[in-house]
């Protein structure tokens, strides 16, 4: 037998297993709710499918990128619980209940998130496909440092506050990859948001 | 990805009940980061997952004892911004920030990063033998780009390294892993029999039962001293270590009192050095004692070609280490 049928039939029969224990397992698919900015959601979903794919490929949400698929660019950062995380390697059923929120929840054409216009005022990109990522992840990175959360690069991690070095933005965004390597513009545009001229 | 059922469990007995019904062919999921992404690969493939992400497990609680107890379900940012571990234990803070990045670290538990997989090319890539990935197939790493790979405690099957940080400062804090298993039998494992050499079962990572399940990590009160850690990679950010090395020093009249070592990145496991740490104990605090302990804690060492260059490289980063922990001392 194909290893994919045996997959299938593994599946199938812990599924069994599950309705012979009462669990409520469903045909396939498994039920979850919640909310994209701020606009509630409830999907019936493949178990497989990873918030990635939920948002870009069952909400239609296209602004968050699929890099890599393995964690490894930042291209798919979203933010849950206003904490970033990368979208692709989390399965969309385990965020039941979450409060999720996208590049375009963040602000739109005609009213950007100041971190939107710091990276268009900049320049902070070149092809632009890293870029959602990279927004929504300096956004959430801002709040860590208001937070007082060390990074590899703090000298004392007991140290309450945190000084906002470039090395300090740059370790902080190491997670967020852009093959252009718009870097010093991207660094220059947080800079802006951070110090409040969002010019 | 192959099919799989879904279930959350609530609570810790209710997690080790689902996996007792569910058999052999389930896991549990709690960040993810590392079993999705072998699951995307068909490198893992259980048919159910047991989601133990939201299991009431996610404090850090300063125990009577003086101890620090930290639940399983911790996200890995939030122990390495945690105040009381910052102050007290900051050679977990460092290790913990110097692996991955920050959108993996929000995900990530502390019980998670203990059981993460090697990340030996052979073993990602299905087209080569891989002994830990199919037992008896043979160790492609053996003659082949094996730069990454162990230079101590491995063996003719595999000499894949650990990859996590923080079990390098965990190694040297001491630490406890806490468990339950099915039947609700609980443990406390010390990390240093955590996780296991690759000998001719590599396949085989720790001591953990099937459907056993880590609640708890328990720091015994910090060490005295100054405590590092340090990690010498190809890039500055967001890659896995070429070396680590996690010390803690304490020093008086230029006498080390005591000291502890661990290495990351050349074992099947996290490498407590109790040779170096027996040179180092009632000697003076200079740069030939760290070098006396350097070279015992790596004379077993053995490279496989391309790896050749990481003893010395453990022995200097040794070196580096104790020296920047001495001159840190207040």
């Amino acid at each position: 037998m194909a290893r994919s049928n045996q997959g299938v039939e593994r599946a199938r029969e812990a599924k069994q297993v599950e309705k012979a224990a009462g669990r409520t397992v469903g045909d396939g698919t498994e039920s979850v709710r919640f909310t994209v900015n701020r606009k509630p959601f409830r999907l019936e979903l493949d178990p497989r499918t990873t918030l990635l794919d939920a948002l870009r490929e069952h909400i239609h949400l296209c602004g968050t990128k699929k890099g890599c698929d393995h964690g490894q660019c930042g291209a798919c950062t979203v933010l849950v619980a206003g904490r970033r995380i990368g979208s692709c390697l989390t399965l969309a059923v385990m965020h039941d209940g979450d409060d999720i929120v996208t590049i375009e929840g963040l602000g739109t054409p005609d009213a950007m998130h100041p971190m939107q216009a710091a990276f268009l005022e900049r320049d902070g990109y070149q092809c632009g496909y890293c870029t959602s990522g990279q927004i929504c992840s300096a956004v959430a990175m801002l709040e860590e440092i208001k937070a007082g959360w060390p990074s590899h690069v703090t000298a004392d991690v007991a140290a309450p506050h945190v000084e906002l070095t470039d090395a300090e933005l740059r370790e902080r965004m190491s997670g967020n990859i852009c093959r252009c390597a718009a870097y010093p513009n991207i660094v220059a545009a947080i800079r802006d948001v951070a110090e409040g001229d969002p010019s | 990805m192959k099919p799989f059922t879904y279930e959350r469990a609530n609570d810790p007995e209710a997690a080790i009940a689902a996996i007792a019904a569910a058999g052999a062919d389930a896991k549990f999921i709690s960040g993810g980061t590392n079993l999705l992404d072998l699951m995307k690969l068909e490198i893992e493939q259980p048919a159910h997952l047991i989601d133990i992400s939201r299991l009431p497990l996610q404090e850090i609680d300063e125990l009577p004892t003086g101890e620090l107890h930290i639940g399983a379900q911790a996200r890995n940012s939030d122990v390495a911004a945690d105040r009381y571990v910052r102050t007290r234990y900051p050679v977990l803070s460092q290790a913990l920030l110097a692996g991955a990045s920050p959108q993996l670290r929000n995900m990530a538990s502390i019980g998670g990063n203990l059981l993460q997989r090697t990340r030996c090319v052979y073993f990602y890539d299905t087209a080569t033998p891989c002994n830990k990935r199919a037992p008896g197939e043979g160790c492609a790493a053996l003659g082949g780009f094996n730069r990454g790979h162990a230079i101590l405690g491995a063996s003719e099957s595999c000499i894949a390294t650990h990859p996590s940080d923080m079990a390098v400062a965990l190694a040297v804090l001491d630490a406890r892993i806490e468990t339950l298993g099915i039947g609700n039998i609980t443990r406390s494992i010390p990390i240093r029999d955590f996780h296991l050499l690759p000998e001719t079962t590599p396949h085989i990572e720790t001591v953990l039962l099937p459907g056993e399940l880590i609640t708890a990590v328990v720091l015994p009160p910090p060490p005295r001293g100054r405590q590092l850690y340090r990690k010498v990679r190809d890039r500055a950010s967001y890659e896995f270590a070429l070396v680590s090395v996690a010390a803690t020093l304490a020093i008086t009249n230029g006498v080390i009192d005591e000291a502890r070592v661990a290495f990351g990145g050349v074992a099947h496991k996290p490498w407590r050095a109790l040779e170096a740490e027996a040179v180092l104990h009632g000697r003076p605090a200079t740069v030939d004692t760290y070098t006396a302990a350097a070279d015992a804690a790596l004379a077993r060492a053995v490279g496989r070609g391309l790896n050749d260059f990481k003893i010395e490289l453990a022995k200097r980063t040794l070196v580096a280490t104790l020296m920047q922990a001495a001159e840190d001392r207040t």
